[in-house]
């Protein structure tokens, strides 16, 4: 857990960029305020944020890219409940360009490639005609916690909030396929969306499944987020949703869906977000000669979310530690505390299962034998058996880190 | 409904199962019209800044980079060579190599 003090702050609202190129840019000025600020405390580099309330549909926010948007889910709000609020669902996009005004009368999703029949749908066919589902699922970028890596790596500075949990509503991809009819030489399924690439040329954002995987009737099209339409800028009005698998797959806005008969060759399937072929992906820095494959699958994970980095605990008298865990790609087993740096372990309680690929709450008491300096850790093993590793997760792009988490907290 | 029930379940201590019927009774969507903030932030003055300005905030605000942590001259070339090749920004050489002199001098390490 990171300390994250806040002070005092306010942003200004933009018209959207939209293509629109430096000298129009420089034509608008920042004007100066009181800003809210957060303290991520990371060596290296800067680790001050502002909190930002400016975008629309969305509550306090960490900044940590204007334009195309990135807002981190602030740490406090993961222990207030298993599901993260919609209007603090962290937010993540490749490109500028995409539309803030969606009508959902004339939107179509289309369903092409290696099918018997090309689907052209409406949110009505999708919403009106179609079986639908709920699942509890943590979208987590891979790239989350990244600005802890040592050394440190270049990318999206996220913290630990590049993840939320939501209960999604929509319908199978896999009906979806069926009613389309996908031929006997499909073997991928590419997902892309209304977003565009602001430079001619410049790879547009796809990602694709296996048709097994986008087949397995969890992979679903949502149209809702904890009973409410999507937020725009998480996707609204369909998303795709991959449990247990990385936020990357979960391509926003999706009205394309592309039935492949040859492996896709796209730059951001092929080519981007890959990490080491090593256990838990990890290397040394500077370490080379290891073969890179994609990021896929979450790996288990937990936190606490009660106590910071550097709290007062009362010695000799127990006190309470909760937070949330999730398994990655399966259920959460047991979370585990250690009060003394990782020599010993006690189990906690699992609050109840929501849902195998969404947050599931822990809690337990303690007491603190001796005053003076405390090492508090907490370790999740999944339904699998696969634990949260003890040594410092490190990888070129600061992909899918899952080390245990350390609390410092001084007992008096 | 469920965003205002679950703080207040939190500070009980208790685990609350949404009604997932709920989300089920979701039957039309509503057309979004929605203006999304960006920056006018500029890279501080200095030497190379007009290159990162002219080059780089088309596709993304200054505190992208600003926010990034210090890092080595090969990691900033490295970041600079793919704007170019996978993200296709039309960067001259010139530019390019003005790009990462200033990325050095203002986020490089030792």
């Amino acid at each position: 857990m990171r300390d994250h003090d806040v002070q005092p702050s306010v942003l200004t609202r933009r018209r959207v960029l939209g293509g629109m190129g430096v000298a129009s840019l420089a034509l608008m000025s920042a004007p100066a305020s009181a800003q809210e600020t957060v303290d991520l405390h990371v060596p290296g580099g800067p680790g001050t944020r502002m909190i930002t309330t400016s975008y629309p549909q969305k509550g306090r926010m960490i900044l940590q890219r204007s334009s195309p948007p990135w807002l981190e889910t602030p740490f406090d709000v993961f222990d207030k409940g298993v599901f993260t609020p919609n209007d603090q669902h962290y937010v993540s996009w490749h490109w500028a360009n995409f539309p803030g005004d969606i009508d959902v009368d004339s939107f179509r999703l289309t369903v092409r490639g290696q099918v018997n029949q090309t689907l052209s749908l409406s949110l009505k066919d999708i919403l009106q005609g179609l079986p639908r589902i709920d699942i509890a699922a943590v979208n987590q970028c891979a790239g989350n916690s990244r600005i802890y890596a040592v050394p440190r790596v270049a990318g999206a500075q996220w913290a630990d909030g590049s993840m939320s949990n939501a209960i999604w509503t929509g319908v199978r991809l896999k009906d979806v396929l069926d009613r389309a009819g996908v031929k006997a030489g499909g073997i991928q399924v590419r997902f892309g969306g209304l977003d565009e690439p602001v430079m001619a040329g410049a790879p547009k954002f796809l990602k694709s499944l296996t048709i097994d995987h986008a087949r397995d009737g969890e992979v679903m099209i949502a149209f809702a987020m904890n009973g409410e339409q999507l937020p725009l800028l998480n996707g609204f009005p369909l998303r795709l949703v991959v449990p247990g698998w990385c936020g990357v797959y979960w391509v926003k806005m999706l009205n394309d869906i592309e039935v492949l008969d040859q492996p896709d060759a796209n730059y951001w399937t092929a080519t981007g977000y890959r990490v080491p072929d090593t256990p838990h992906n990890s290397v040394k820095p500077g370490e080379t000669g290891f073969k890179m494959v994609p990021v896929t699958r979450n790996a288990p994970r937990s936190f606490i979310t009660n106590i910071r980095d550097g709290d007062g605990v009362p010695v000799g008298t127990p006190a309470s530690a909760r937070g949330i865990a999730f398994g990655g790609d399966c259920g959460v087993a047991r979370v585990d505390l250690s009060i003394d740096g990782g020599k010993s372990w006690q189990p906690t309680r699992l609050g109840a299962d929501q849902g195998t690929y969404g947050f599931r709450q822990w809690q337990t008491q303690f007491t603190l034998p001796a005053s003076g300096a405390h090492t508090l850790m907490v370790r999740c093993t999944n339904t699998r058996n696969e634990a949260q590793p003890d040594f410092r997760i490190w990888n070129p792009a600061g992909y899918l880190y899952n080390t245990i988490e350390t609390t410092h907290v001084v007992a008096a | 409904m469920l965003r205002a029930v679950m703080p207040m379940v939190a500070a009980l201590g208790l685990v609350l199962l949404p009604h997932l019927g709920q989300a089920a009774t979701i039957t039309t969507l509503k057309s979004l019209k929605l203006d999304v903030p960006t920056s006018d932030a500029m890279f501080p003055a200095g030497p190379g800044s007009d290159a990162i300005n002219n080059n780089c905030l088309a596709c993304h605000s200054a505190d992208h980079v600003l926010n990034q942590p210090s890092l080595s001259r090969k990691a900033w070339q490295e970041v600079v060579n793919k704007m170019i090749t996978a993200y296709k920004a039309p960067v001259s050489p010139d530019d390019a190599k003005a790009i990462v002199d200033y990325l050095v001098r203002t986020k490089g390490t030792s």
